[in-house]
């Protein structure tokens, strides 16, 4: 299932709707390092909401994303961390350090705007 | 949901398939949405060693008692190349094939009960139980 991508004023939104195989994943992640920079955007937030597992294939491949984004001169806000899914990724020692995280996608765009604000105010 | 059900494990999607499965037994079997998570997590990262290693394989999924006490058992078997040091293997950071190397130690964090038996060419068995507590 592919994952769609919606632009929103500097800002590119990717919202995972539904379980993503590995390949979707990867799908995921090359359609994100290819348009942020076709659409000039400054950042990519991806809502993981409707995820109930982040395993560790799934960790690294956003952890990637937010690598990979970062090289292409833009930043990555992963939102929508469930907290039983926060627990496991503990659990199972998993982290995404190094990548900003925020609550939900409100959150999210409250973040990049206040920063954005910074940046050419 | 049947008490036991096996589920062939050969593509990514079917890792997919067995997490979704093994979220729903242990819905069924009263688990609070965290341990279904954390079940679903496992299964996922078993499955994914799996498609990994050995590139087919089983898990199996069933529903277990311990006196009153209600629980899952996780059994992922495949017939790959097995792994040559189980010890190392357990140890956190340690990965041959370029994963995160997280795998089993960290799934092990997350049951009660874990065993692992493998023998070089000939598979790999890993048991996962966890407890309704």
């Amino acid at each position: 299932m592919e994952v769609p991508i919606l632009k929103q004023g500097d800002f590119l939104i990717a919202t995972i709707q539904a379980a993503l195989t590995d390949a979707d994943l990867m799908q995921l992640r090359s359609a994100l390092v290819h348009q942020v920079v076709r659409v000039r955007s400054m950042a990519v937030i991806v809502d993981v909401t409707a995820l109930d597992v982040m395993d560790s294939f799934a960790t690294r491949t956003l952890r990637e994303i937010a690598h990979m984004i970062r090289l292409r001169g833009a930043e990555t806000v992963i939102v929508g961390i469930q907290p039983e899914v926060a627990m496991s990724m503990v659990q199972l020692g998993l982290t995404l350090e190094g990548v900003t995280t925020c609550l939900d996608l409100e959150e999210g765009l409250v973040y990049l705007n206040q920063k954005k604000a910074k940046s050419t105010g | 949901m049947p008490e036991e059900l096996s589920l062939p494990i050969k593509s990514d999607a079917d890792i997919v398939v067995a997490r979704q499965k093994g979220r729903a037994l242990a819905t069924d079997l009263g688990f609070s949405t965290t341990d279904a998570t954390l079940i679903a997590t496992a299964i996922s990262e078993l499955a994914r060693n799996i498609v990994s290693y050995a590139r087919a394989g089983q898990i199996a999924l069933k529903a277990v008692m311990r006196g009153s006490t209600r629980g899952i058992m996780v059994t992922a078997t495949d017939q790959g190349p097995g792994i040559s040091n189980v010890s190392q293997a357990m140890q956190d950071g340690f990965s041959t094939s370029g994963s995160l190397g997280l795998g089993l130690p960290g799934v092990r964090r997350l049951a009660d009960e874990f065993q692992i038996d493998s023998k070089a060419w000939e598979g790999t068995k890993v048991v996962f139980k966890k407890w309704n507590v």
